[in-house]
């Protein structure tokens, strides 16, 4: 029987949307155990909040003043104490779960599974490559360390109500890496990218910094986030923390609103989830089109307000 | 300061690729093949700190089979002085990559490992950070801007809620993402000149690697495709295709 290890992610304050998800990999792996580990500087809130998602059996918390950052070399020789006796190790497959997961996977002596998009059984898992253009079957021996794909994973609910223990580890931990700090972006009060239920996004035929405010009017008329394709993040437009694609944020919104994305694979890559995908584009040709449940061919510019009117009606 | 540059031979990013009938694999004879683009950011970077007066030697290494070596001269032609080539027949995942270039780091005694963040076949996005544990030195990844001072680098990352900034001592692993800087179009005379220089071939025995067990990739097939969309010709339509589908 499987006993997962599930790391969560945290900004401090709270728990992400990717680690409900990650609890609901762990579930369909049909384990005996599902646990949190909460590694934090201060992490009452966030134990509470873990030990309430669904299918949690147990909460395990490393409070630590060095824990207050998820620094992979720190955090990682932390998980390794703590691995033993588990069969799964587990993370979001965002840029903290990458950071960290293959440092512990090392550490163990184990390969690492990326991007884990489906469990077949306990040790057999599908996941993306190439861009997600392919899907690689692979099976794992020995104690399975991977990423888990948060779109694919739908979060659990919050009515659990798991134990939740303190650990103190005897761990050395290194000194030769340091946090200075984190520029958060400004979104504007408006949803997260990864979580978001409608998502309208904008490639380089928004052209310019000035003009994506018009997308931010109509997302905040649908109550969306925003995201852009990797020429808009490039050319100044946003900031890198909106790129969606095979290297930025793999996003499964109900609804997705592409606006002058061309549609390389590379984005493509990041939106293949998506419920409903519209672009609206004046290229007719754009690849795009290839993906697209419903595609207009113009241009955004007149496309925009008048969307924008027809809704208020 | 001496920097180590890994590259590896990936199918080209703007191939649209072929699955084996078999369903082994990703077809890649008859395939146009470049340097992963992530690694050609690495590169970049170790030649732009080697222009500015920070590093004195820059050392392309590679695994893969002898066609890799195409890499390699492209990275010499680039800037790298010297490189190593460990010529393997079967390509290896990311912790026996890491083992690998593990014992090339022992051998070459660099101050610096920039890889790229992740190669664009296999998306794992795993060895820099695994040659950093292997190494127990400290790792910085997706970085977006590297500063040296003495033997500290500060690092910007682009993490998922915005921009990180970390310090490390070095020697570090650091891997790039897309926007640290724009490789460099290479010239026709530093190909030629690049012939002069030297390619170093070991293999993995050679080395004392020890490979481990692998993750078994028992197929590779096709993604579920989508059903296929439709074109309307107005807003209103538009509007009204997204009311139906309750979309809105």
């Amino acid at each position: 029987m499987s006993r997962v290890l599930i790391i969560a992610e945290h900004d401090g304050r709270q728990l992400s949307l990717s680690t409900a998800r990650a609890v609901a990999c762990a579930t369909a792996l049909e384990a005996e155990a599902v646990e949190v580990a909460v590694l934090a500087g201060a992490a009452d809130d966030l134990a509470q909040r873990a030990a309430k998602l669904e299918g949690v059996t147990h909460v395990i918390v490393i409070e630590h003043p060095a824990n207050q950052y998820p620094i992979a070399a720190v955090w990682a020789p932390q998980i390794v104490a703590l691995a033993e006796g588990y069969s799964h190790i587990l993370a979001p497959s965002t840029t903290f779960g990458k950071d960290l997961l293959p440092r512990i996977a090392a550490c163990l002596g184990v390969p690492q599974i990326s991007d884990l998009m489906k469990v077949i059984t306990a040790t057999r898992f599908e996941r993306p490559i190439y861009a997600g253009n392919a899907i690689e079957t692979v099976e794992a021996h020995g104690i399975i360390v991977a990423t888990v794909r948060s779109a694919s994973f739908k979060a659990v609910g919050e009515s659990g109500a798991a134990p939740i223990e303190r650990k103190t580890l005897s761990v050395e931990l290194p000194g030769h890496t340091r946090f200075l700090g984190v520029q958060a972006s400004s979104a504007g009060g408006r949803p997260d990218l990864q979580s978001a239920r409608i998502v309208v996004s904008g490639g380089r035929g928004v052209g310019s910094k000035e003009n994506f405010e018009r997308l931010y009017a109509l997302a905040e008329r649908l109550g969306a986030a925003v995201g852009a394709s990797r020429a808009a993040v490039d050319a100044g437009y946003v900031p890198n923390d909106m790129q969606v694609g095979q290297t930025g944020k793999i996003i499964a919104p109900d609804l997705y609103l592409a606006f002058g994305v061309s549609g390389a694979i590379q984005h493509l890559a990041g939106i293949k989830d998506a419920g409903t995908i519209v672009a609206v584009n004046k290229d007719p040709d754009a690849p795009i089109f290839e993906v697209a449940d419903i595609g207009l061919v113009g241009d955004l510019f007149e496309v925009i307000p008048e969307l924008q009117r027809q809704l208020q009606a | 300061m001496k920097i180590l540059v890994s590259v590896k031979r990936v199918v080209d990013y703007n191939v649209r690729i072929q699955l084996k009938p078999d369903g082994s694999g990703v077809l890649t004879e008859g395939v146009k093949m470049s340097t992963n683009p992530f690694d050609e950011i690495a590169l970049e970077e170790a030649i732009r700190l080697k222009e500015r007066g920070m590093a004195s030697e820059i050392v392309a290494v590679t695994i893969g089979n002898p066609a890799a070596q195409e890499q390699l001269r492209s990275a010499l032609a680039m800037g790298a002085e010297r490189a190593v080539h460990v010529v393997t027949p079967i390509a290896v995942q990311p912790l026996n990559a890491a083992k690998i270039l593990t014992a090339l780091v022992k051998r070459e005694a660099p101050d610096l490992v920039l890889m790229g963040k992740q190669a664009i076949d296999d998306d794992c996005g795993q060895t820099p950070q695994m040659l950093a544990a292997l190494l127990a030195w400290p790792q910085a990844t997706f970085a977006s801007r590297i500063e040296l001072a003495g033997r500290t680098a500060t690092v910007t990352r682009e993490i998922d809620a915005g921009l990180e900034r970390l310090a490390v001592d070095l020697p570090a692993v650091i891997s790039t993402d897309l926007r640290l800087n724009e490789p460099r179009y290479i010239k026709l005379p530093d190909i030629m000149k690049a012939r002069k220089k030297t390619i170093e071939t070991l293999t993995i025995a050679e080395l004392g690697v020890e490979l481990s067990e692998e993750l078994n990739v028992l197929a590779v097939s096709a993604p579920a495709a989508r059903r296929k969309g439709k074109r309307v010709g107005t807003v209103s339509e538009l509007v009204m295709a997204l009311k139906e589908k309750g979309a809105l």
